[in-house]
């Protein structure tokens, strides 16, 4: 403001200018925007077009139909003079003529709206498909760096709406505007001057609709800050409701909820009442229009240039006229929404997936397991700087040991020999072939990978077990389960093996969890081994035990052990230092302790006495 | 689900005025067609043009005070309706509050964020449409029925068959398709419920190469989903077919009776149309309404889903309120007989008898099955604590650790035997109390959205910047802290994303300690740290708490070897109990615990020992 101040006012006005320019750009782009998503959306709809084609010929049928009828009544009236004056013969026609509209409509009404739920329901099943296949092949950057809740919420609730939109908008907007077409030709034809007085009257109410929409935009984009702000609470508080409790917070989080909950309930009241107030001012636009019928068509009448049913005709077509135009603003700003929401879908479904595979890749299959990493650099973000000329080479069926303080890029190692990212420079080659010219899918299964965040699906300890060998009997589960030690407490479970646990596992402790991820591993017997921590929650008896099992199983198999444990690793025939994505020491145990550096430290700290 | 109405009480008003309102507004909008008819036959018949001028201006009035009415009643309505899920919200949030852990593990966060947020969202509009249009409706319809008995009561005798009729459909289509509804949702919840998982394990999957299976189970999901979907749509499309049918149907039958009494004279032309009019304004009320059931429908469902939430019963024994001290007294004083004993016969390695009158915290023949579960997790625990002691508690995976320090700040209850504090049951303190005297670093080290310093200010809200310092320092995250921009206050995101794993763990320990807690508990809570970090941590702490008596889990002998008591426990139960030398000559588990992790090396470490005891 100040600044404006100093500034003469020619400047300010020709920067205000400058404000609604990009304003207007903005608003163009969010055009093209729409419209490229609309293109879009018709894409997915295209497979079903010969069925839009057959519910639009149904519409059609339909409107007319539904306009005729009150032709038909109207003419029904007119029969009906007065005492003994009635065409009784005339009249049963009518009447059967109404009834055998009044049936086709009703079952050309039940045929539509069972096409538009077909077509919808199997257009969003299209898309969420899409969006899950693209999950599958998504750079897991992306999953890395979006929130879970975000994605989850574009494939659930905004595919929701966008179905809703969608079923609005088949099943109102066209035979709105069909009737708005229809009734307007039936009463042009009818009577002229009458025509023109619901037509004059009738755009007052889009007008009025339209004003409160805009009055209570900033009122909904407040309620939805709010919602927003409230959800996040929730999630982070009963998401973690046991920390809540082993600090007592349940009062403190429970003030800080009110705070936020009154705030949301009283812009919503705003929001909801101001919006709400919509249709009884249309409704009384509506009453003009019929009030304004009313009058001058009786004055028509006395003048003999309408019959009291024409008349009568006329105002049930002031009543179907003037509510498509409020269900079109209704369905219109519905439609919108659902727009915005195709939008957030669409920007998943269109993220640039992983590399695509080398045309006829190379399927790795029983690797010997001589892995060789050539000055390979690499980094999340270019501005830091991560690991650089990065060399290694392991012979097959070395026992790789990496350690480091926290954050030097261990992990990083191991999303670089999986293949979850792709390095900047130099090149990974297993058995003398570059990982980049092999299949995804036979790389990855040739290792055996164990990560300290356990994750565990819901479902049976069976299910869970199976997940790299889905086709193993329940006596290979049981027997991998036994050599990682996890058939000892799974056998204590209420139901054994088929105990169901949910998503985060439940009532399992984290070693527990770990147990059950090495046995996931152990049942598929992979070639190499990648083992990130993954013992880190295990007690050290069942420790070695489990290690026993692993090396009998790893024999001549090449593996990748990170861990904080020293005695973990103590045994590896190669043990890297890492520090800052560099390795700065190199060999066995007993060397690394023999040059007395950074390792010796480490490993004198475990025993350092409190 | 009738539970749920309680939250209407405190808008009992706005609740009845609303639908008043909209009484109002209805019964304005019943005369337009008796105005219209008059028009007809005095206005048009007698050819009374200032007459139909008045008739003319009385729609116009009446369409005024419908507006008023009909603005007055919908601000009733969405205030009614607001305050309601407001309350509800509001509500639900306290009762989830007060679950207890074993709730918390049945039911999973997950389902409970849902039904917090979108099913209230969803109960929030069903109200506001009942209260705004589900009696209208009927008051429309029932009004026009009225309303044409004023004008002929044989013609109004059709209107007495029809709505009937109507009402059977309308509701029999709703009662139908209500169990589908909910199918669908659950159809939906498992959609959702795949679709985290494969963002939450995609590694996993991926290692595995599970893609292409896990496709196919979505297939299958999504495939089932949309055929409910489908179904349910079949079904509801066939209520607005089959009323325009019902009310046409209807409209002709009024036509033809009509038409006979017109014949004869009982009838004017005027009044058919009104007639037709008021069943023409019956099925306009009825298609709004069908739009309006699925909305209602699915509200219902909601609404049961959230009630299902609130049937749990507040599983915390004494949180918000300490009825329930009363009967846990009477299971302790039953249970004194056996405790009596169980002090001579326990604690073979303690100093048995006298140390039991000092005692701080006391476990006797405790034992503590989950609800559900086969088997006891811990059976026949009894231990005793002096204050300022230091236990360190060592065992297997899956042998109770968690679960035996999970009883002391009583966030399971046992179910046998005792856990007595300074003399006194636990359950005897206020839960406040009894959290308040404990601080606990969990295994996994979750911090909020915010500041480190409103993080650690959950240990103590009134803990001053020094203090704060203090814990930092003591927990080894000073680092943490200084290399952060804008230190205490540098922003942490939603789950403390922006920090590494063995970040967040320090700045838990720091949370804890700023409670400066009379009992400190630390669930294996170094794991994520290296042994140089660790190493300096147990150091720091051990001067830092001072006359806290600290429970330390740990996995590492390392770890607890200093402690002046050690619990060794297997399979759920107390293996051994005593210091490090004690335990090293009588107790087979630990002497295999210890020596696996200084294996070979045992001479090495023994070496370590005595060189820096020398210096």
């Amino acid at each position: 403001m100040l600044k404006a101040k100093q500034k003469s006012n020619l400047q300010t006005e020709q920067s205000a200018n400058k404000e609604d320019k990009k304003n207007i750009d903005q608003k163009t782009k969010n055009r093209i925007n729409q419209k490229a998503t609309i293109k879009k959306i018709l894409d997915y709809i295209k497979k079903y077009r010969l069925l839009v084609l057959f519910s639009l010929v149904l519409a059609a049928l339909i409107v007319a139909l539904t306009l005729y009828v009150p032709v038909m009544i109207g003419n029904a009236v007119d029969l009906i003079l007065g005492k003994g004056n009635v065409d009784f013969d005339a009249l049963f026609k009518i009447l059967y003529k109404i009834a055998a509209a009044v049936i086709v409509t009703a079952i050309a009404q039940w045929v539509m709206n069972t096409t538009n739920n077909y077509i919808t329901y199997h257009v969003i099943q299209d898309i969420r498909e899409a969006a899950f296949k693209k999950i599958q092949i998504l750079d897991l950057k992306y999953i890395d760096s979006k929130s879970y809740g975000d994605i989850v919420s574009r494939m659930i609730a905004d595919v929701d709406t966008f179905a809703d939109g969608l079923l609005m908008g088949f099943t109102q907007l066209f035979t709105g505007i069909l009737t708005i077409g229809g009734t307007l030709i039936f009463m042009l034809i009818t009577n002229v001057p009458i025509a023109l007085v619901v037509v004059c009257i009738t755009p007052i109410s889009i007008l009025v609709a339209r004003f409160i929409a805009t009055k209570t935009y900033s009122m909904f984009q407040e309620q939805s800050k709010t919602r927003g702000e409230e959800t996040a609470l929730i999630e982070e508080m009963v998401g973690n409701q046991k920390v809540v409790k082993m600090f007592a917070r349940e009062k403190a989080v429970t003030e800080e909820f009110r705070e936020i909950n009154n705030r949301l309930g009283k812009c919503s009241l705003k929001a909801i009442f101001y919006s709400s107030t919509t249709n009884p001012a249309t409704r009384f636009v509506n009453s003009l229009v019929y009030a304004g019928v009313g009058i001058f068509g009786a004055f028509l009448a006395i003048r003999g240039g309408i019959t009291v049913g024409r008349l009568s005709c006329f105002l049930s077509y002031a009543n179907q006229y003037t509510k498509p135009f409020n269900e079109i603003s209704g369905v219109i700003t519905e439609l919108q929404n659902a727009i915005a929401c195709a939008a957030r879908i669409f920007e998943l479904i269109e993220q640039e997936p992983q590399l695509p595979e080398k045309e006829n890749a190379f399927v790795l299959s029983n690797a010997k397991g001589n892995v060789v990493l050539n000055d390979v650099s690499f980094s999340y973000t270019p501005e830091q700087k991560l690991i650089e000329n990065f060399n290694l080479s392991v012979k097959p069926g070395q026992r790789v040991a990496i350690v480091g303080p926290t954050g030097c890029g261990k992990t990083t190692v191991i999303n670089l020999l999986m293949r979850f990212y792709d390095v900047k420079k130099g090149g990974i080659s297993i058995d003398g072939t570059d990982i980049r010219d092999m299949t995804r899918g036979s790389l990855r299964t040739s290792y055996g990978m164990v990560l300290q965040e356990t994750w565990l699906r819901s479902g049976t300890i069976l299910d869970n077990l199976r997940m790299g060998k889905p086709d193993a009997s329940r006596e290979e589960v049981i027997e991998a389960a036994k050599q990682s030690h996890a058939h000892s407490f799974i056998k204590r479970l209420p139901n054994g093996y088929d105990t169901v646990i949910n998503e985060d596992g439940g009532s399992l402790s984290q070693g527990q969890k770990q147990l059950l991820c090495i046995a996931r591993v152990m049942l598929c017997l992979p070639p190499m081994l990648i083992l990130d921590e993954a013992t880190s929650s295990i007690d050290t008896r069942t420790e070695i035990q489990i290690q026993k099992a692993f090396a009998k199983m790893m024999k001549g198999r090449t593996s990748f052990i990170v861990a904080h444990r020293l005695s973990t690793i103590k045994e590896a025939d190669v043990i890297l230092v890492m520090k800052d994505g560099n390795i700065i020491e190199q060999g066995t145990h007993e060397e690394l302790l023999g040059m007395g550096g950074f390792y010796c430290n480490l490993y004198n700290s475990q025993f350092a006495k409190a | 689900m009738k539970k749920l109405f309680v939250y209407l009480k405190d808008y009992k008003f706005e609740s009845v005025m609303a639908p008043l309102f909209k009484l109002l507004e209805a019964g304005f909008e019943l005369f337009i067609p008796l105005v219209m008819a008059a028009i007809i036959d005095k206005g048009i018949a007698n050819q009374d043009k200032p007459f139909v001028l008045k008739m003319g201006g009385v729609l116009v009035i009446l369409g005024v005070v419908g507006l008023v009415s009909a603005i007055t009643a919908q601000y009733f309505a969405a205030k009614s309706a607001v305050g309601f899920s407001t309350k509800l919200r509001q509500s639900l949030f306290e009762h989830i509050q007060s679950l207890n852990f074993t709730n918390i593990d049945q039911v999973g966060p997950s389902t409970l964020i849902t039904r917090m947020t979108s099913d209230i969202n969803q109960i929030q509009s069903g109200v506001n449409l009942v209260l705004r249009l589900f009696l209208r409706s009927p008051i429309i319809v029932f009004g026009a029925m009225i309303m044409a008995f004023t004008i002929d009561v044989k013609s109004a005798l059709i209107f007495v068959i029809a709505i009937p009729l109507l009402a059977l459909v309308v509701f029999g289509i709703m009662l139908y398709t209500m169990p589908l509804y909910k199918k669908v949702q659950n159809a939906l919840d498992k959609v959702l419920g795949i679709s985290r998982e494969n963002l939450t394990g995609a590694r996993v999957i991926r290692a595995f190469h599970q893609e292409q299976r896990e496709v196919e189970k979505f297939e299958g999901l999504n495939n089932n989903l949309s055929k409910l979907q489908t179904n349910v749509a079949r079904i509801s499309a066939i209520m607005n077919p089959v009323t325009y049918v019902i009310v046409n149907v209807a409209t002709i039958a009024l036509i033809y009776s009509g038409a006979i009494q017109v014949n004869i004279g009982t009838l004017t032309q005027g009044e058919v149309i009104a007639l037709v009019n008021y069943m023409s304004q019956i099925l306009v009320e009825l298609v709004k309404l069908a739009n309006l059931i699925i909305t209602v429908t699915k509200s219902l469902a909601c609404a049961d889903r959230v009630s299902q939430v609130f049937d749990i019963p507040a599983g915390e024994n004494y949180s918000f309120n300490d009825e329930r001290i009363k009967s846990e007294e009477k299971y302790i004083s039953h249970n004194d007989v056996s405790s009596l004993a169980v002090n001579k016969t326990c604690e073979k390695t303690s100093k048995g008898e006298t140390a039991d009158t000092s005692a701080y915290l006391t476990f006797s023949h405790v034992g503590l099955t989950y609800e559900g579960a086969g088997a006891e997790t811990l059976s026949d625990i009894s231990f005793s604590v002096k204050k300022g002691m230091t236990v360190g508690i060592i065992g297997g995976t899956g042998s109770g650790k968690t679960s035996l320090i999970n009883l002391i700040p009583g966030f399971y209850q046992a179910t046998k035997g005792q856990i007595l504090l300074e003399g006194k049951s636990i359950y005897d303190y206020p839960c406040d109390d009894l959290r308040n005297r404990v601080g606990i670093v969990p295994q996994k080290a979750v911090l909020f959205k915010g500041t480190i310093r409103s993080n650690l200010l959950w240990g103590n809200e009134n803990a001053t910047d020094d203090e704060l310092m203090r814990a930092v320092t003591t927990a080894q995250a000073k680092e943490v802290v200084e290399g952060k921009q804008g230190q205490l206050d540098a922003v942490i995101e939603q789950g403390g994303k922006n920090l590494s794993g063995g970040q967040r763990q320090r700045l838990t320990i720091a949370r804890a300690l700023v409670k400066r807690p009379e009992i400190l508990i630390l669930d294996d809570s170094a794991s994520a740290l290296d042994f140089a970090t660790d190493a300096s941590l147990k150091k720091a702490l051990k001067q830092d708490t001072a006359g806290m008596t600290t429970f330390i889990v740990s996995q590492r002998a390392s770890s607890i070897s200093h402690a002046d008591l050690i619990l060794v426990l297997d399979d759920g139960k107390i293996v051994g109990m005593g210091n490090n030398n004690e335990l090293l000559q009588n107790c087979e588990v630990y002497k295999e615990i210890y020596y696996s992790q200084f294996q070979e090396h045992g001479e090495e470490v023994q070496n370590n020992v005595e060189s820096k005891a020398e210096i």
